[in-house]
């Protein structure tokens, strides 16, 4: 047991050290600041569908309309209302957790498949209301014609708009508080119920815990830092469209998480890496970038089903 | 105080009709064993009573409050906790974390996103003395998925243990196990029993288990009461080995 937890907290160190760094070490191996921005927002996103998906063992496909809601909430909230970066982020967070407050309330009875689906249905109300509303959300263009602004502190001003690393910081450090906080709910009672409901739904119930409640609690959590992740993906492109809330986005946080290994912590962000990575350079090269993801999301599932992290893991152990 | 008091419950599944107007009153303190031939419908009346389905007809006292509707997890809050057949754990987790997660419940902490370290120590305390109850101690880093069939029944009564019930109830306690661990689990209930005061219920198809604990026994056949008594009373009812060997023994 010892051993094990000196090996976990080894392995989160160095996950924070890579992770401040890599504004640096991402030229060296042919990347830029830009892309490893885009490594810790798609991974935060992963990381949160996977509150529900590896820490609840609920699967949703529709976590895309809240990370769109999020994305969208920002760009208007900056575009409509002049408001700053992290009043932007709020509004967008505030509108996707309601969102997702009402939504959940409707789904929470449905188990499996069927939660999957409804999840997807739901969350495609918002990808056509977002494609169609051209007047306020710029329909299939897309929100154009704002960017984000530098922050001030009031003591100081963080440029992160001119300068790409400043962004990067900014958004490791909200990276960082919303995987500290669902790191602290997962080790807490509450998170160890969700585990519980994972582990065996009808064992949870009768040991006191109303089951449909904690799956809607673990949803509304996992949207709120989904949201999150969607509104600093908007900051990051200066722009958002609908693509931010289509179900293939949900189906590529999916495949980041058991990519990476939804059992654990740190997977989903490993997922996204390898995920985006992968997106960057292949897409340069051809088109069908995406069977090239699907090529390898399916050799790793066939070969390590717990994950690159629990292949590393199983390696490790032997 | 009567601590289950059930009447008239029936349950008809379409045209089946697989508990038909049981009644049963359980005082505090006692055991209660419930036998009966295959499809007798005492798992039907264990979900009843626990709450997994609602009777078609009757009611169901529990502490003198109706409980008759409410879900399974709100009469577990009340004090009523039970096992299942098929024994019902996390397989994942440690056999410690199955007790922690039902500890902390019973706590009243499943909705704390932290604890403070008062708090966390009382936990882990009472964890402590429920693997030693249950005799996985020596276990406690184990996967649970992993344990023999008898410890993870021993841990799934431990962690209903945790609840502190007012009833506890279990659904075949020894089914699928060896001379030895049917011993030790007879053992742990009659401990429960005698020393902890529980009051207890069970279903149970071994005789000898049935016979050397229970107070009082309950013959259900075809979803009927058979026959209620004192084990002497049963052992000795013509009805009952009527049921249990066929009509053509009697």
């Amino acid at each position: 047991m010892r051993p094990a937890r000196h090996r976990a907290r080894a392995f989160d160190a160095a996950v924070c050290l890579l992770l401040l760094f890599m504004p640096f070490w991402m030229g060296a191996i042919g990347g830029y600041t830009e892309l490893a921005t885009r490594i810790i927002v798609m991974g935060l996103a992963a990381m949160s569908l996977n509150f529900l998906l590896g820490f609840t063992g609920v699967l949703s496909f529709g976590h895309a309309a809240y990370f769109g809601l999020g994305a969208y909430g920002a760009a208007m909230a900056i575009k409509y209302l002049d408001a700053g970066t992290l009043p932007a982020i709020g509004l967008g967070v505030v509108v996707a957790t309601f969102a997702a407050m009402a939504i959940g309330a409707l789904i929470v009875r449905r188990r499996g498949v069927y939660f999957a689906m409804v999840t997807i249905a739901f969350g495609q109300v918002f990808y056509f209301l977002a494609f169609r509303w051209n007047a306020v959300t710029g329909g299939d263009d897309g929100l154009t014609g704002w960017h984000r602004l530098p922050i001030n502190f009031g003591f100081a001003t963080l440029d992160i708009f001119g300068n790409d690393k400043a962004f990067y910081y900014f958004a490791l450090a909200v990276f960082a508080v919303s995987v500290a906080a669902m790191a602290k709910l997962i080790d807490s009672p509450f998170g160890r119920s969700l585990t519980a409901i994972r582990e065996n739904e009808r064992r949870a119930r009768f040991l006191g815990v109303p089951v449909e409640f904690h799956i809607w609690l673990s949803f509304v959590i996992s949207c709120l830092f989904v949201s999150v992740a969607g509104a600093l993906y908007a900051l990051l492109n200066n722009f958002t469209d609908p693509r931010a809330l289509r179900f293939d986005l949900s189906g590529n946080l999916v495949i980041m998480a058991v990519l990476g290994g939804m059992r654990f912590f740190w997977g989903p962000l490993i997922g996204a890496a390898i995920f985006v990575a992968l997106q960057d350079y292949v897409s340069s090269h051809t088109e069908n970038w995406m069977s090239v993801i699907g090529l390898v999301f399916v050799l790793v599932v066939r070969f390590f089903p717990r994950g690159v992290l629990g292949m590393l893991r199983g390696g490790a152990k032997a | 105080m009567t601590v289950l008091q059930v009447n008239g419950a029936s349950k008809r599944f379409g045209s089946l009709v697989a508990i038909d107007d049981v009644s049963l009153t359980i005082e505090p303190g006692e055991l209660r064993a419930i036998i009966g031939p295959n499809g007798a419908g005492k798992t039907t009346f264990f979900n009843l009573v626990s709450g997994l389905f609602a009777p078609t007809a009757g009611s169901i006292k529990f502490d003198g409050r109706d409980v008759t509707a409410l879900p399974p997890e709100e009469r577990v809050r009340r004090g009523m906790a039970r096992t299942f057949q098929i024994t019902e754990i996390f397989p994942e987790l440690p056999v410690a974390d199955n007790i922690r997660v039902a500890v902390e419940i019973a706590a009243g902490y499943r909705l704390k996103p932290w604890l403070g370290a008062a708090a966390r120590a009382v936990v882990a305390a009472r964890v402590d003395e429920l693997l030693d109850m249950g005799g996985l101690s020596d276990k406690s880093d184990v996967r649970a998925g992993a344990l023999s069939h008898g410890d993870q029944r021993a841990a799934e009564i431990m962690m209903s243990l945790a609840l502190r019930p007012r009833l506890l109830m279990l659904d075949e306690p020894t089914a699928g196990m060896g001379d030895q661990e049917t011993y030790d689990i007879a053992r742990l209930i009659r401990r429960l029993h005698r020393q902890e005061g529980l009051t207890i219920m069970l279903i149970e198809h071994d005789m000898r288990v049935v016979f050397n604990l229970a107070d009082r026994i309950m013959v259900l056949a075809e979803g009927r009461v058979l026959a209620e008594g004192a084990p002497q009373e049963i052992a000795d009812s013509d009805k009952v080995q009527a049921a249990y060997l066929g009509k053509a023994a009697a």
